[in-house]
Parts: C-alpha cells; sequence; structure tokens
C-alpha cells in the first residue's frame, strides 16, 4: 500500500466505521467493538506516516477535481500528522471512555451517538490532511454539521437552542469570512494549494492582505477568539464524551489547527511579520486569553468552566501563529497536543463525576474525592497541564510560547501569559482542593454509595493523565514535527 | 435519422401529447409520458454531445433555409437548457404516478399528463427555436398548459392562483410579441441570428431601444423577477406536488434562457449592455430580490410557499451572475440554472412525499416527521444542504463562481449580499429541520405516519443525489456553462 | 414624420392603455379577461397594420408589377390570435370554476373568501 493510499484510507476508515457501528445498532457490544477496532486502526494507520514523514516524504493524494483548478485533494505534512496522531489516538480513548458513559447514565440513541461520533472524527482527519483551503473548508463544514446532532443530542429545548447558536456562530463565521477569503485568496493567488512558505506573498498589497488575513482569523468560528466564542459554551449541553472528544480536540483543535496551517502555509512566517493586523489580532488573542479565564472564575458549572478555559487556551495557539516566529509556531503545535490531552482528562473527570455522583458545580463537590479519589487526581493531573506547571505536558508548551513572545519583543503578550497562568492555577484548582479538603456535604450525599464512575471510563481517564504526565519526560516526537514545520 | 434530432425533440412529445389527451385512461396516459419525456432526454443528451463535439446545430424546419423558414438552431447554452428541461420532466413523471393519483381528481388523470407533456413540449421548444416569433408561440405552449396544470392543484386557492399568474403571464407574453412586431419591423426578419446581424444597423432608431424595453418587461415577467413576482409564490404553493416540482425547475431556468437569448445573442452585449445599460437596471432587482425573498422565506408557515420564496431569491443570483457580464459572473448564472433545478426539484419532490402522507405542508405539521419518515426528511435535508450551498454540493458550486465574479469586478455589496443571504438560507432550512428532528410527532393523531412509498422517494433521491454528484464533480457542467458564457460574451475559448 | 401617417400605432397604443387599465383597476374577473382580450386585440392591430405596404393589395400572386402587402406579420397574428384565443378559453374555464368554488367572481370578495379580512 503507498502511503497516498494510506492518507486516503485515514479519511474513508471512520466513515466505514461509523457504516459498521449503524449496522450493528441491535448488538451493542459488537457495536462498540467495532468502534474500537476501527479506532484502533485509524491510530495504527497514522502511525505508519511518522517515519516517512520524517524522512522528507510528503505523500499526496488527489480525490476528485471539482472545477478546473480546485481540487479535493490530501497532503500529509508534520503539522496535519501532529493533529492526527492526536486526533485519532484520543478518538481510542475516548470511545472507551463513551462506552463507560453512555451506558452508566443510561443515554438513548446511542448508535446515533457513536455513527456520528466516527464521521466527525472523519472530518477531523479530512481536516488534518487536507492540501488545500477548499478541501480544509470541506471538511471544516462537515464537521460542523456532523458534530451538530452530537451538540443537540439530547432532543431538549435548551439543547435545540444550543444547537442553534453552535451552527449560526461555526457556519456564521465560515460562510461570511472563511469562505470569502478563501475565495479571495484563490483570486489573487490562482491557487489555494498549501505551500511551504506560503502563496501570498506579493500578489497584493499589504493591505489586502491584511484584510484577508482578519477575516481567515475570525472566520475560523472554531478557535473561537472573542466575540465569537459563544458556540463553545453551548455545545456544553451535549453528553460528556463529546465535549471531551470534539470541543477539546477534534472541533476546536481543527479550528486553531487551520489558522497555524494558515499562517505558516498560505501566509508564510514571513509575510505574516509585515502585515499590520498581525500584531492587532495577537492581541485579540490576548484579550480572549485573559477575558476567558476571567469568566470561567465566575462558573459554577464545571463543564462550563471548563469551556471558558478552554476559549482562554485556544487563544495560546492562536496566539502563536500570530507571533510570526518560529518559536509561537512551535509553541502554538506543541500546545494543541499538550491542551489536548490536559483538557480532555479535565473533561473525562468531569463526566465521570456527572455519572457517579450526578453532580454538575462545582460548590456541590466537597469531599468527593474521598469517594472518588482516582477521578479527581486524575483532574488534579490535567490541571497542571493546563496551568503549564512541571511535571505536566502543558510546561513545554507554555515555554516555547513565551520564548516567542520574547523573540517578536512582545512584553505584553508574555505578561497576558503569565497572568493567565495564574488565573488558570486558580480555577482549575479550586475544584481538586474542594473535593479532597473539603468536608463532604452531609445534606445530600453523605458519601455513601457514591463509587469511581464505570471501569471503561475510568481506565480512558486514568490513561491520558498518565499520557499528560509522559509528555513532560518525553515532548521529543511532537518537538521533531514541529521543528520539520518550521525549518523546512 | 440523427439530423432531424432537433425537430423531434418537439415534435415527438407535441403528438404524444395529442395521443394523451384522446387515451381516457391515467395509466396509459402515464405510460406515455414516461416514453415521451425519457426519450427526449436521450434526444437531448445525444445533442449535448454532437454540440460539444461537433459544433452548432442548424436545422431547417420543412427544408426551408433560413432565415425565410423556420430554424432550429442548438448550441452549447440551449442543448445545456435541454438536458436540464428533459432531465427534470423525465424524473418527475414517476414521482408524479403516486404524488398526481393522490392529489389529482382520478378523472383528471389523463389530462394531467397531457397539459404536462404539452408544458413540457412548450419549454423543449422555446430551448430550440432559433425564430424569436416561435419563442413566443412555445411561450404560451408552457404557459396555457401550465395555467391548467396549476388549476389542478387540490385547494381551491389553486384555482386563483391560477388566474393570477394566467393574467401575469398573457400580459408578459403580449409584451414580447409586441417587443418581437417592432424588432420585425425594422429589420423584417424573424430568425435570431439574422436578426443579430441587421440589428446593429438600425438600432439608432427609437422602435429599436422600445423594442428592447417591452422585451424586458415581458421576460422579467415570465422570469418572475422581482418586483414582477407576484405571481409564482401562489402558483407554486398552491399546484400540485409534481407540477410545483417540474416547474420550479424548469419554467423560470426557460425564461433566464430567453433573457440571455435575447440579449446577449439577438441585440448583442454592446447594445444590451454599453448602450441600454440593461445591467444597471438587472443588478439592483437581483440584489433585492436574493435579499427581500430570503427574508420573507424565513416568516413562511407553508413550506412550499417558503421554497417559493427561496426559488424567487435564487431567480435573482441567477440574474446577478448575468448582469455582471463577465465569464465568470455568466458561467455563474449559467450553472445555477442546471444546480437550481436539481436542489429545487428535489425539495419540492421531498415536500411533494410529505403531501402524499400528511396531506400538509404546514411547517406545524411537520412535527417529529424526522423519525416517521427518515428518508424524505433526509432528502429534504440534503436538497437543504445544498441550496445553502455546503461544499461537495452543487450550490456552493454556484456560489463559488458568483463570488468569484463578484470579487473579479470588487463589488463588495454584492459579496456581503451573497454571504448574508446564504446564512438566510440556513435559517429557514434550518427552521424546518428543528421542527422536523426536535418536535414530537402529535400524539393525537390515530393514524400513525410512516415512510414514503418508494416510487417516490427513488426520484426524489435521484435528485439529491444528481445535487451531490454534480458538486463533487462539477467540471463536466462547469466546462458546459464556462463555454457558453463564453460564446454569448463573443470570446473565444 | 406625420402624425397622421402613425395612426394605426396611436390606435394600438390607445387600446393597448385600455386593455392594461382594465386589466388593473377592475376587480370583476370577467372584466378582467375583457381587458385582457383588448390588450392583445390591440397588438393584433399593430401587426397586421404594419403588413400593409402604400398601395399594395392582398398578396394573391397576379401577372405584371403589382405591390402585395406583407403577408407574414397577418400570418404571424393568426397564430397569435389562436394563442389569445385559447388564453381567453382557459381563463374563463377558470373563472368558471373559480365561481363553483367560491360563489363569487369578484377579486375582494374571493379575498374575504380565502383570508377573512
Amino acid at each position: 500500500m503507498t502511503l497516498a493510499m494510506t492518507s486516503g484510507l485515514i479519511v474513508i476508515l471512520p466513515i466505514a466505521g461509523a457504516l459498521f457501528v449503524g449496522f450493528s445498532s441491535k448488538w451493542p457490544n459488537v457495536r462498540e467493538g467495532f468502534g474500537l477496532i476501527t479506532a484502533g486502526g485509524l491510530f495504527g494507520l497514522v502511525l505508519t506516516l511518522i517515519e516517512p514523514v520524517k524522512n522528507g516524504q510528503r505523500p499526496e493524494l488527489t480525490l476528485v477535481e471539482v472545477v478546473p483548478g480546485i481540487e479535493l485533494a490530501l497532503r500529509v505534512e508534520p503539522l496535519g500528522l501532529l493533529f492526527a496522531l492526536v486526533a485519532s489516538f484520543l478518538w481510542i480513548v475516548t470511545t472507551l471512555y463513551a462506552i463507560g458513559y453512555m451506558r452508566g447514565h443510561h443515554e438513548e440513541n446511542q448508535t446515533r451517538f457513536f455513527v456520528f461520533f466516527a464521521i466527525a472524527i472523519a472530518g477531523a482527519m479530512g481536516v488534518a490532511l487536507s492540501a488545500n483551503l477548499f478541501t480544509l473548508f470541506t471538511f471544516y463544514e462537515a464537521l460542523t454539521l456532523c458534530t451538530f446532532p452530537l451538540v443537540t443530542h439530547h432532543g431538549t429545548k435548551e439543547a435545540k437552542k444550543a444547537g442553534r447558536v453552535y451552527l449560526g456562530i461555526l457556519l456564521g463565521t465560515s460562510v461570511c469570512f472563511q469562505l470569502l477569503a478563501i475565495i479571495w485568496t484563490w483570486q489573487i493567488a490562482g491557487t489555494v494549494d498549501f505551500m511551504n512558505g506560503g502563496i501570498l506573498a506579493g500578489t497584493a498589497s499589504n493591505g489586502v492582505l491584511s484584510v484577508i488575513l482578519v477575516l481567515f482569523v475570525f472566520g475560523v468560528g472554531k478557535a473561537a477568539v472573542m466575540p465569537f466564542h459563544r458556540w463553545l459554551p453551548a455545545a456544553m449541553v451535549a453528553p460528556t464524551p463529546v465535549s471531551a472528544l470534539l470541543h477539546a480536540v477534534a472541533v476546536v483543535k481543527a479550528g486553531v489547527f487551520t489558522i497555524l496551517k494558515v499562517a505558516i502555509y498560505i501566509f508564510g512566517i514571513d509575510l505574516l511579520g509585515v502585515l499590520a493586523s498581525t500584531i492587532w489580532l495577537a492581541w485579540a488573542a490576548a484579550a480572549t486569553i485573559i477575558l476567558g479565564s476571567l469568566v470561567a472564575f465566575t462558573k459554577d458549572n464545571l463543564k462550563a468552566r471548563l469551556a471558558y478555559s478552554t476559549i482562554s487556551q485556544l487563544s495560546y495557539i492562536v496566539l502563536g501563529a500570530l507571533l510570526a516566529n518560529e518559536w509561537g509556531i512551535i509553541g502554538g503545535g506543541m500546545h494543541i497536543v499538550m491542551h489536548a490531552f490536559g483538557k480532555i482528562t479535565l473533561f473525562f473527570a468531569a463526566g465521570a463525576v456527572l455519572v457517579a455522583a450526578h453532580e454538575k458545580d462545582i460548590s456541590c463537590m466537597r469531599g468527593l474525592g474521598r469517594s472518588m479519589p482516582v477521578t479527581f487526581a486524575c483532574f488534579f493531573v490535567g490541571s497542571l497541564s493546563i496551568i503549564g506547571v512541571p511535571p505536566a505536558g502543558g510546561a513545554w508548551s507554555k515555554w516555547f510560547l513565551g520564548l516567542g513572545t520574547l523573540e517578536a519583543g512582545q512584553m505584553g503578550l508574555l505578561i497576558v501569559l503569565m497572568v493567565s497562568s495564574l488565573l488558570s492555577l486558580v480555577y482549575l484548582l479550586e475544584v481538586p482542593a474542594r473535593a479532597f479538603f473539603s468536608s463532604p456535604r452531609e445534606d445530600v450525599h453523605s458519601g455513601k454509595g457514591i463509587h469511581e464512575a464505570p471501569w471503561p471510563s475510568l481506565v480512558a481517564m486514568v490513561i491520558t493523565a498518565l499520557v499528560t504526565l509522559g509528555l513532560f519526560l518525553n515532548p521529543d516526537p511532537f518537538y521533531e514535527l514541529m521543528t520539520l514545520v518550521v525549518f523546512s | 435519422m440523427t439530423q432531424h434530432l432537433p425537430v423531434l425533440q418537439v415534435a415527438i412529445p407535441l403528438l404524444a401529447s395529442a395521443v394523451c389527451a384522446i387515451v381516457r385512461n391515467a395509466r396509459i396516459a402515464w405510460l406515455i409520458a414516461l416514453a415521451t419525456t425519457w426519450t427526449a432526454f436521450v434526444i437531448a443528451l445525444n445533442l449535448l454531445f454532437r454540440v460539444q463535439s461537433e459544433g452548432i446545430i442548424s436545422y431547417a424546419l420543412g427544408g426551408w433555409a433560413a432565415p425565410y423558414g423556420i430554424e432550429y438552431r442548438v448550441d452549447l447554452l440551449n442543448a445545456f437548457i435541454l438536458v436540464i428541461v428533459t432531465a427534470i420532466g423525465s424524473v418527475v413523471i414517476p414521482f408524479a404516478l403516486k404524488s398526481v393519483e393522490c392529489e389529482v381528481d382520478k378523472s383528471k388523470g389523463s389530462l394531467f399528463y397531457t397539459a404536462y407533456i404539452l408544458c413540457f413540449t412548450g419549454l423543449l421548444g422555446i430551448a430550440v427555436t432559433g425564430d424569436v416569433f416561435n419563442v413566443f408561440v412555445f411561450l404560451e405552449i408552457s404557459s396555457l398548459s401550465a395555467y391548467a396544470l396549476i388549476a389542478m392543484g387540490q385547494d381551491r386557492k389553486a384555482l386563483t392562483a391560477s388566474f393570477q399568474y394566467l393574467i401575469m403571464g398573457a400580459v408578459g407574453a403580449t409584451f414580447i410579441v409586441i417587443g418581437i412586431g417592432l424588432m420585425y419591423v425594422m429589420t423584417g426578419t424573424l430568425n435570431m441570428a439574422d436578426l443579430a446581424a441587421r440589428i446593429p444597423e438600425v438600432r439608432a432608431n427609437r422602435t429599436i431601444p422600445v423594442a428592447f424595453g417591452f422585451l424586458t418587461v415581458g421576460i422579467s415577467l415570465k422570469l418572475a423577477l422581482f418586483p414582477l413576482h407576484l405571481w409564482l409564490p401562489n402558483a407554486y404553493t398552491y399546484a400540485p406536488s409534481a407540477v410545483t416540482a417540474f416547474i420550479a425547475s424548469t419554467a423560470t431556468k426557460v425564461a433566464v434562457y430567453v433573457l440571455l437569448r435575447f440579449f446577449f445573442t439577438i441585440f448583442g452585449i454592446a447594445f444590451s449592455f454599453d448602450i441600454m445599460q440593461l445591467h444597471i437596471v438587472l443588478l439592483p432587482l437581483a440584489l433585492i430580490a436574493i435579499f427581500s425573498m430570503s427574508l420573507v422565506a424565513i416568516f413562511q408557515q407553508n413550506v412550499k410557499r417558503m421554497m417559493a420564496y427561496s426559488s424567487l431569491a435564487q431567480i435573482g443570483y441567477m440574474i446577478l451572475g448575468i448582469s455582471m457580464v463577465s465569464v465568470t459572473g455568466l458561467t455563474a448564472g449559467i450553472i445555477h440554472l442546471f444546480n437550481h433545478a436539481m436542489m429545487k426539484g428535489a425539495l419540492f419532490m421531498a415536500l411533494g412525499c410529505v403531501m402524499y402522507r400528511i396531506g400538509s405542508v404546514d411547517i406545524s405539521a411537520m412535527r417529529g416527521l424526522g423519525k416517521r419518515m427518515p428518508w424524505t426528511m433526509a432528502a429534504f435535508v440534503g436538497a437543504g444542504l445544498s441550496l445553502i450551498g455546503v461544499p461537495l454540493t452543487v450550490g456552493f458550486i454556484s456560489k463559488w463562481y458568483l463570488i468569484l465574479g463578484a470579487l473579479e469586478q470588487s463589488w463588495w455589496p454584492v459579496v456581503v449580499v451573497v454571504l448574508i443571504t446564504s446564512l438566510m438560507a440556513v435559517v429557514y432550512i434550518w427552521r424546518v429541520v428543528e421542527v422536523a428532528y426536535f418536535k414530537d410527532y402529535p400524539d393525537y393523531d390515530c393514524k400513525p405516519v410512516c415512510e414514503a412509498p418508494l416510487g417516490l422517494l427513488v426520484p426524489t433521491w435521484v435528485l439529491v443525489a444528481t445535487s451531490f454528484y454534480f458538486g463533487i464533480d462539477a467540471s463536466f457542467t462547469t466546462k458546459i456553462a464556462e463555454a457558453a458564457a463564453r460564446t454569448l460574451l463573443g470570446i473565444g475559448l | 414624420m406625420n402624425l397622421l401617417g402613425l395612426v394605426n400605432y396611436w390606435a394600438f397604443i390607445i387600446l393597448m392603455m385600455i386593455g392594461l387599465y382594465i386589466l388593473l383597476s377592475r376587480g370583476n374577473l370577467i372584466k378582467k379577461m375583457v381587458g385582457l382580450s383588448v390588450f392583445q386585440t390591440a397588438v393584433f392591430i399593430m401587426y397586421i397594420s404594419m403588413g400593409k405596404v402604400q398601395g399594395g393589395t392582398a398578396p394573391i400572386l397576379m401577372n405584371g408589377d403589382v405591390a402585395y402587402s406583407n403577408p407574414l406579420p397577418h400570418v404571424l397574428i393568426l397564430t397569435a390570435i389562436v394563442v389569445g384565443v385559447a388564453t381567453t378559453a382557459v381563463g374563463l374555464s377558470l373563472i368558471v370554476r373559480i365561481h363553483e368554488a367560491y360563489g363569487t367572481i369578484e377579486e375582494d370578495e374571493i379575498q374575504i373568501e380565502d383570508f377573512g379580512t
């Protein structure tokens, strides 16, 4: 099998998995078996691409030429591979987790859930491996649409309302800004292919290019740069595995990944450095970082707090892209990985608390640490990674981002990063602190009868927590990929 | 045999309609209609491929050479239109079998197919002929039979809708005749190619601009361009579902073709756009149509009416593309003729399935249908995505060219309108989606609703599949549209 | 240009305006049809009169150098008359059906029947 075929298979496999899952809806065990097998197979396929890519190969595959010059095409390059690796690995873990969660929580329409879940992964893989802006946009929109049934899974009024916000913001920004930016790029550059060093340099005045950059950054609604962030908290009505995979990994990372990809392969770091709008957008990202953290403070609902924390953390990556230097890009890319593992651990823990203790609010989690020690220990590890302190992987990405701000000569942005870390320290660690050190609430639950979540969920959570720790000790694989991105 | 294809394209359906009128059995009439439309489709495809390989086909009717005889002249543009009309016509007929049994009085079954084929004939005739008076005659054949078809709707409002259409349509047609007459006075010819050659000599005379004006108004009435669109929403809403699906995807398209033919081929771009400044009239009207009709569509309670208003907005897109008078813009307009025919046909047919099962297409009646009629609603959503313009659907291709065309001219307000209205399409499609998928099916209804029969579903899905196929691989349609656009503009390949 | 020489066009325009006016101003469906017919007839007159050649005679082949009227507009308008008759027929039959369904052929009363206002 050639590498190009592998890349095609990576996009098709989850869809095939979705079909199998759909057909085996009557036998839940078979269905979940299919889910796990496809997830494992997908990760295996992605792994086989690592060595060739490190050796400088860039497999390309044209699926179809839609109109002359505009192709649906895949191309494996280090940044996309990094995203694909993270998303495919976490799909295995999340499938495992979802099995425990969905059964433990007695959710309805589980088959539909798993089917769209798999399709969403196909969308994320397509985004990761896209060879041009058109392909990226196609999968980006597909990802939006196929996650809509997941977000509105419960079918309640609240879910419907959240679905409207979700679809409204994501489609609105992508159609109004991103599509316009893509067609504009096509018009002035005559191509929408991703190329090393960018394709826009010298094609139009810097003023026009600045406008296109603004359109891209705000057009990627999935990156949740304020003021287009409302969909993310709204989407938290979804079942927790959805929030975990989609809103800590696939969907939001597809957004920031798009911005990184556009920054590197459409604009190019050099061009980005001279555009007037770059620094303004960097400050918009900085504002999102601080405001997101501040809002997170005010939220008592654990998932809502995590959502705002995500908004804040995503802008780290956007900021990294907009610093327009190598360290910023490396930091941004690394943060995709680190934040994914950290945040998914946090979501897993939040979901476990919901399943086992039926609690959503942080104020009600006092003393739960005694009956659910593993869960809250994992939460603690995840928090460390998000805050960015050793011994968790998040320390590395923050380090590189910090280097990037210094390189760019933006002390102000460095201070923003520091302040935000401090804020996240407070709002995240409050949760395990309450759970472990406060006395249980006697009125509601005495701690008796509350156990850890079902074992598949627990295993999933422990795996991601351990990986988070492992990434501190050995971030090299991802660091190498990122150096290939910036120094090739 | 093959050299007679241009005339057979029209003659076969014309004769078939006469046969249908004699046969009193609806099933036999249906079979005749089926055979006729499919034959016509094959002929149209054959013509298209021949035009692609050999160039323009000119056919002298009865052996009388143009410009004295009537010439049938097929170039890429009208071959494309023929394919659109025959394709929709032959997909709607299988659908019509059950749908018409349910919605039209049994005794009128055979007459329905007579009128249907007659309308089909008229539309094909308009597309194939190279003679302007012939255009008028066929226009009236198609319109008169369309009035009859619309009046067959169950609701008595169908009658008033049909009458309203008749008045507006007759006025439009008469305006067109006046325009044609004035052109004849000045040139002494009715042949399109001949007219195109002679008009430049006499265009200084005031008669030609007057003819131009009459034709503009008349054609705009026929294609329901804002503000001459008032007949359309009622006609589409109250006509039988099969009729709506057919007429919505073909009649206005053919009218757009007539517009292209008259203003680009006959009058010529130099006269139409440099001297008469037609685009200055068309552009604002198109923009208003796109915006206001999308807005109105959002607030409709009857989904068929919602789609009718959406059609008006989509016609606006076509006219917008045309009024750019550039290769990209015209390509967008022409390709949208095809694309919109596919997706609107699918949408109206999906609504026909709903009508067949629950007898209403009010939005409130569609509660919970996502579970009850999963395939029907999936078709609606699929075609709806195309209407919105999601990538890999035909709607996206149209939008891509339209925005590209506007960017080329740096028409920023146009870009904004196109983008915002595609979001408005999201709103009205999603209103239906929310009702169908998030509301529970009403319990008080004792009769459980199940999926529509295959006879309705298959044709619907054929169009849905087409609208995805030509969104994924649009090279066939874009190539034709672009070549047709270049011919109209007189720019070589 | 001689105004009187254009008398056929004046007739055409006046008839056309009368027809259109009836069409727009009357609420009675029959009267609308009458208006439409007048409007269409105006166009017939325009066509027929424009085929006239000064001193021309009916286009029947005769010996010698004879001027004929142009027959083509006459032929065309025969077709148009047929179309007009068909339109009137369809319109009138629709009115019959409307009368059966609504019991009235006044536009405003139909409005009240349909929407109750």
